[in-house]
């Protein structure tokens, strides 16, 4: 695996070839790079799949193909551990998320990029320090209040704190409105139409990819947390998402291998799917968040 | 979260009121755009103050005392940070967190932009290449984390297979005190793909007639590379690497699920006996908040941990974008 970070070497022919050989070993060897890239990448993921169909036996074989293929893995990982739960929970944190990520940060960012009142800068340079800012250095005072509420142990606390914002997402759907023309709020402003008007038929639709990449990123965030559902309800089972629950298969319910590698695909599974449905928002998406004056 | 509807505008060509009226019409225009502001900021001020500012208060001032959750805080002075110089895992901490953003975060950024280069260079297939370098970013990061425990186990992981049959050396990756931290970084450098595709759309945007410019003045592919592309895309650079540091700064769940798992502990309930697993090589600074703030119910020291934290992020950001004007290609791209 170390063989990632290097890039490899052109090979070269030692008797100068005519031109147009010389170059379609160049190009074979530039694409040999990129192709060897691409197997490297795609190699986890590969295995990954490949022993979630093992045996455990087989998986700590020196056998690197499954025979027979134990499609039963799949099915074996949600009688031995409570899988369903563990999804529904972590599907509950990442919809209700993203739904109050949305509801709440649409208009913040509506009034940092398209209103203009005074102490407007001073309210971007704080969503910006929020933003950068690592979580850890505000979460135990967050602890102790959630703690105070008897909300440790629920969802809650994961979910509650995304309807009041989150700079991450302010601060993209900023960039974004800043970027439709004026025009359209001012006509809109002429026919009689209020900010909350103007927000809802103007800017909405026309900010539908910045939205759109604003959902995924919160959903993604949500389903894919670890440090919020260890510290919330990692005490109580009941409550766990897959990213805890994953964590603790070996040990808790002596999982072998081969199930918690077919838990491990069921985890990434909802991703992928999502990736391909809407792989477009995702680049524009990704790209959004890069710095562009 | 209701508010006015219009904001009052005088028409230009409407007959000219009396000033006192003017005055009154416009004052009672700038309250109603106040509280329009207002309501659309509502939620972050909401959030901000609560989920935030007070925090952030609260830290420093537990940080001064002796608080276990259940009796209320003991006021203590400066003790806890006085127990950082004698606290036998701290210092490891914050090496371990150091020799991530010092090492794999180079490296990563280094990675991603020589990945993009090689996509950009494609002709064909550049979206499926595209897809094939992102998808490993989606995954979740425990998956992730578990999928090279397995691959990369000792013995047993298709890894160690490989490199058996090809007589090469069949180290202990994430069992190895030395090696754990770089399997971590090759773990980083898998799930490289945002990074990459911003690097990628960057490339993408520097105008080719650049490119024909010195190649015209006789600069080879490294020189143009020196010389065109990373002045070109330094705004995009100093984007990974500030992220980067600040990502690195919160570096806890590879590291966190990699030393439980692979020392055999229970990742839920935090026993501590695997902690750092192998010896203490993957105790970084965060984990170690978490076990003492968290598991130990040490919150005082966890919060003069967190203020610690929050100091370093502070500058390690100001530095950062201080110092980026000088090396950034037209350094207004910054704000």
């Amino acid at each position: 695996m170390t063989a990632t970070t290097l890039p490899r070497v052109e090979p070269r022919t030692a008797t100068a070839p005519p031109p147009w050989r010389a170059r379609l070993l160049g190009a074979v060897a530039r694409h040999s790079i990129t192709l060897v890239l691409a197997l490297m990448f795609l190699t986890p993921f590969v295995f990954i799949v490949l022993t979630a169909l093992m045996t455990d036996a087989q998986a700590l074989s020196p056998r690197l193909w499954p025979s027979p293929l134990r499609w039963s893995n799949f099915h074996d990982v949600f009688v031995r551990t409570d899988l369903l739960r563990y999804a529904g929970n972590t599907m509950t944190y990442a919809v209700l998320s993203t739904l109050g990520v949305l509801l709440s940060s649409i208009p913040v960012a509506y009034a940092l990029a398209r209103l203009r009142w005074r102490g407007r800068q001073l309210a971007l340079i704080v969503v910006l320090a929020a933003m950068m800012l690592p979580a850890q250095v505000t979460v135990v005072p967050q602890y102790v209040m959630f703690a105070k509420l008897h909300w440790v142990g629920h969802l809650a606390p994961l979910i509650v704190p995304n309807f009041f914002g989150d700079a991450f997402s302010i601060f993209l759907l900023r960039q974004f409105f800043l970027t439709i023309p004026q025009e359209y709020s001012d006509s809109a402003r002429v026919d009689g139409a209020g900010e909350w008007r103007i927000l809802l038929s103007v800017v909405i639709p026309l900010a539908r990819p910045a939205i759109a990449a604003v959902a995924l990123f919160s959903f993604l965030y949500a389903w894919n947390d670890f440090f919020g559902p260890l510290l919330y309800v990692g005490e109580n089972s009941h409550s766990w998402t897959l990213s805890v629950a994953l964590a603790n298969f070996r040990s808790l319910y002596h999982v072998q291998w081969n199930l918690t590698m077919a838990a491990t695909v069921l985890f990434m599974l909802p991703v992928v799917l999502l990736f391909f449905a809407a792989q477009k928002a995702f680049v524009e998406g990704v790209t959004l968040t890069g710095v562009k004056g | 979260m209701t508010a006015p509807a219009t904001t009052a505008r005088a028409a230009p060509g409407a007959p000219r009121p009396r000033a006192n009226d003017v005055r009154r019409t416009r004052r009672q225009a700038d309250r109603r755009r106040r509280l329009t502001v207002l309501a659309f900021m509502s939620p972050w001020v909401v959030g901000f103050s609560v989920f935030f500012a007070y925090p952030l208060i609260t830290t420093a001032y537990l940080s001064l005392t002796h608080y276990d959750l259940l009796s209320s805080p003991r006021w203590v002075g400066f003790a806890n940070y006085r127990f950082m110089a004698r606290d036998p895992n701290f210092w490891p901490g914050v090496r371990n967190s150091l020799w991530m953003i010092l090492v794999a975060v180079p490296a990563t950024v280094v990675f991603a932009f020589c990945v993009a280069l090689t996509v950009s260079k494609a002709r064909r297939g550049a979206n499926v290449l595209r897809t094939i370098f992102y998808l490993p970013a989606l995954a979740p990061p425990v998956a992730a984390t578990l999928g090279f425990l397995y691959l990369f186990n000792p013995r047993t992981g298709p890894l160690d297979r490989i490199l058996g049959v090809l007589h090469l050396p069949q180290p202990l990756w994430f069992d190895d005190p030395h090696l754990a931290k770089p399997s971590l970084t090759l773990l980083g450098m898998w799930g490289v793909g945002a990074i990459m595709i911003i690097f990628l759309a960057s490339l993408l945007d520097v105008p080719r007639q650049l490119y024909e410019a010195a190649e015209l003045d006789g600069a080879n592919a490294w020189q143009r590379l020196v010389h065109v592309t990373l002045p070109a895309i330094s705004p995009v650079i100093l984007f990974a690497v500030v992220t980067g540091v600040i990502d690195g700064l919160q570096y806890f769940t590879q590291g966190y699920v990699a030393g439980t798992v692979a020392g055999g502990g229970d990742a839920g309930a935090g026993s501590g006996s695997s902690l750092g697993y192998p010896e203490g090589s993957t105790l970084f600074y965060p984990v170690w908040l978490y076990q003492q703030g968290f598991q130990y119910f040490h919150m005082g020291y966890a919060a003069a941990m967190a203020v610690a934290l929050f100091a370093i992020a502070l500058s390690v950001t100001a530095v950062l974008l201080r110092t980026a004007r000088h090396w950034v290609h037209g350094g207004e791209g910054l704000q």
